[in-house]
């Protein structure tokens, strides 16, 4: 791997889980990166030729207007048929933005003034409230402010620390969405006109902070440094790995390619192989190579294309963006 | 509580346990070990702790200083604004190293649990303090060891956030090579891994059966070794981990002052792994600032303790030559504790805290604190 120019931002990069998140704008031949600093969205937009960045800083907000010193817990891009969204979520509540930052669509309060995080399949956007553990459900229309509530997933007793959808771009696989919490369980679902819990993978309390789902594949990351790859509807463990000394923060996997990316406090990241083997419904994990940020603990660590051709790293207190592309 | 309040508790204990520590260890003279067990009284109070584990709001920056400052007022002496500042640099940098460099989350209770261990063993032979320090242990105990470590790790990005962009040298750190010279710390690829993490290289692949069909070792980086037991979160029990503990390791001796040839010496003796380096710059501060320390015991009854402070300091003794004579003994008055002085006085500060942290007519005003100082910090 090469280590490219680094891309500095206004502010150093929070403790916090996956804490980058990567928007590729192929018709305009530009990358975005969102990196969360305290109550602060640090967003820049970084052209293909390297030659041109921009930037921007979101606050969190209370209502519409008022800037807010609630600390944000995410901010993510969710990538629908239609529109691209920009979701922070702060202890206070929930801002959809262009995908630009330029402008704001929603804002959903929160009763409970805890964490949630977020994220985004092919129609809805899922925010969770992590005190009580419950999913939420939002309908997107395609243009416009009209954001609807439309369903509350119950499932979680622990804080929901990750989500994620199927990646694949395939339409063949059941489970939809996983949910993944502080006592390590993860919990399968299939959208709907409601959505349904296909399977409950039971945790062994340890917080799984980061997880992929991948071809039918869940892959998981936790805080005793383990990576474990499911079959998502079963709940078979195709893998094991003692990835990393430390608690993971991000995990990240290539579409297109089957890379795994996964990011810890140890001040790797790391990047692995999965191959499915159908026929002998097993998955193989191949470690690839290793990174190290020295005296970093990195926090935020994602792909920023589907191939996996290059990748992009926070860490806590660190005020760029690494990134790396294959030689 | 609320989750966002819980940091403040580990800081507050942190500090209070260093001012203690600082004051103890210097080793002054005897009398003023006396004059410690008010402090200590004063600290574990039982209206003060009461305070302490009520919900509040995470401080601004600009609070704790505040907070910091009132506890080294009443525990040692005005100290000069130039010394105060370098004092809680110190402080907090040694605060950020330790919660950064906790093997798990759930760690930082062990932390405490050191920083409250020294604490405890000072006061052990008098058991009025005792009991107020074990009611400090029984609450933090209650609080914090239901948690899990998702809820731990909450609480250290929480003080995180806290310490961001905070990149102040400490020269003791530096020559222990704990600190670079950029101002961040060292974070170890080697030694044990936390309790319940393996050492990372193995992958082990299953068939859909549940059998293990393959094993792989894949070159790791890093020079890790098994974890070690773990730590007990009870009152009394070994902590296993070395962050937070006694200023010293066992095999160095106790130095008041550091001449180049002793700091040598006690070199070679270090045997601590993880030692609190931090100590000796500490120490080396607040013994030129006490340097001329004389405690005087008053010829009556009445609980009051004069101290007479004559800075060392080049900075002071300029400031004191250049001060009018009146002012060049300046006699500062240590109240001792009375129990209602100290509630009053307590209270006074808590209210005081109170008022900075009321919810103002724009709810965004703690937040501009924060943001100011976050913002003077980048």
């Amino acid at each position: 791997m090469n280590g490219e120019k680094s891309i500095q931002i206004k502010s150093s990069a929070s403790a916090l889980y996956n804490n980058l998140s990567v928007l590729r704008i192929a018709p305009r031949c530009l990358t975005y990166f969102t990196v969360v600093h305290a109550n602060v969205v640090n967003m820049v937009s970084a052209s293909w030729d390297g030659l041109n960045f921009s930037h921007r800083q979101l606050q969190s907000k209370e209502g519409n207007i008022a800037a807010s010193s609630s600390l944000i817990m995410q901010a993510s891009w969710c990538v629908l048929p239609s529109r691209e969204l920009l979701v922070l979520t702060s202890q206070k509540g929930i801002q959809m933005y262009e995908s630009d930052g330029s402008i704001m669509v929603y804002w959903h309060a929160l009763d409970n003034p805890e964490t949630p995080t977020v994220t985004l399949p092919k129609t809805q956007t899922f925010i969770e409230r992590i005190s009580s553990g419950s999913v939420l459900v939002f309908d997107i229309p395609s243009k416009g402010s009209n954001v609807m509530l439309s369903e509350v997933l119950e499932e979680h007793r622990d804080a929901v620390t990750d989500m994620a959808s199927e990646c694949s771009g395939s339409l063949e696989y059941m489970a939809d969405l996983v949910t993944a919490d502080d006592s390590g369980l993860l919990c399968v679902w299939k959208s709907g006109e409601d959505f349904q819990l296909l399977h409950k993978i039971p945790g062994f309390d340890v917080s799984c902070s980061s997880v992929k789902l991948w071809k039918g594949t869940v892959a998981a990351g936790y805080g005793t440094g383990q990576i474990r790859i499911y079959e998502a509807v079963t709940g078979i463990v195709h893998a094991e790995v003692n990835a990393h000394a430390r608690w993971i923060y991000s995990l990240d996997i290539a579409p297109f390619s089957g890379l795994l990316l996964s990011g810890a406090e140890d001040s790797l990241v790391r990047v692995w192989h999965l191959t499915m083997n159908p026929d002998a419904n097993s998955v193989e994990v191949e470690h690839l190579y290793s990174e190290c940020i020295t005296d970093t603990q990195i926090c935020g660590a994602k792909f920023c294309d589907g191939d996996g051709y290059a990748f992009a790293v926070t860490g806590y207190d660190l005020s760029e963006i690494i990134r790396y592309t294959q030689a | 509580c609320e989750r966002s309040c819980l940091p403040m508790h580990f800081i507050h204990i942190w500090q209070m346990s260093l001012f203690l520590r600082l004051t103890l260890e210097s080793k002054l003279n005897s009398s003023f070990i006396f004059f410690m067990n008010d402090i200590i009284t004063t600290m574990f109070n039982k209206k003060f702790l009461d305070e302490l584990f009520k919900p509040q709001e995470l401080y601004s920056k600009k609070a704790l200083r505040t907070v910091f400052d009132r506890l080294a007022h009443a525990s040692i002496m005005r100290l000069n604004q130039a010394s105060m500042d370098k004092l809680y640099d110190l402080m907090t940098m040694a605060f950020k190293y330790q919660v950064l460099l906790c093997p798990r989350p759930k760690d930082i209770l062990l932390v405490s649990f050191n920083h409250m261990d020294a604490i405890r063993d000072f006061v052990r032979d008098t058991p009025s303090i005792l009991s107020q320090v074990d009611e400090t242990y029984r609450q933090l105990i209650e609080m914090y060891t239901p948690l899990s470590g998702g809820e731990f790790q909450l609480i250290r990005q929480t003080l995180l956030i806290f310490f961001q962009d905070m990149h102040i040298r400490v020269s003791i750190f530096l020559k222990d090579k704990v600190q670079n010279s950029n101002g961040r710390f060292v974070l170890p690829t080697s030694g044990p891994v936390p309790f319940g993490t393996q050492i990372p290289g193995l992958i082990r692949m299953f068939s859909c059966s549940g059998d293990e069909v393959k094993r792989v070792q894949f070159r790791s980086a890093g020079n890790y070794s098994s974890a070690l037991r773990e730590g007990s979160f009870e009152m009394y029990g070994e902590r296993v981990i070395k962050l937070g503990t006694n200023m010293y390791s066992v095999s160095r001796p106790v130095e008041t002052h550091m001449s180049g040839a002793s700091k040598n010496s006690a070199q070679h003796t270090k045997v601590s792994t993880a030692p609190n380096p931090l100590a000796k710059e500490e120490l080396n501060l607040l013994a030129r600032l006490m340097g001329g320390l004389e405690v005087r015991k008053p010829a009556n009854p009445d609980s009051r303790f004069r101290v007479n402070l004559f800075a060392t300091d080049e900075e002071e003794e300029e400031a004191l030559i250049s001060r009018p004579d009146e002012l060049s003994y300046e006699v500062i008055n240590i109240q001792a504790t009375k129990d209602q002085q100290a509630n009053a006085e307590l209270a006074r500060i808590m209210g005081e805290f109170t008022e900075q942290e009321e919810p103002s007519a724009s709810p965004s005003s703690k937040g501009d604190d924060l943001l100011a100082m976050m913002d003077g910090l980048c």
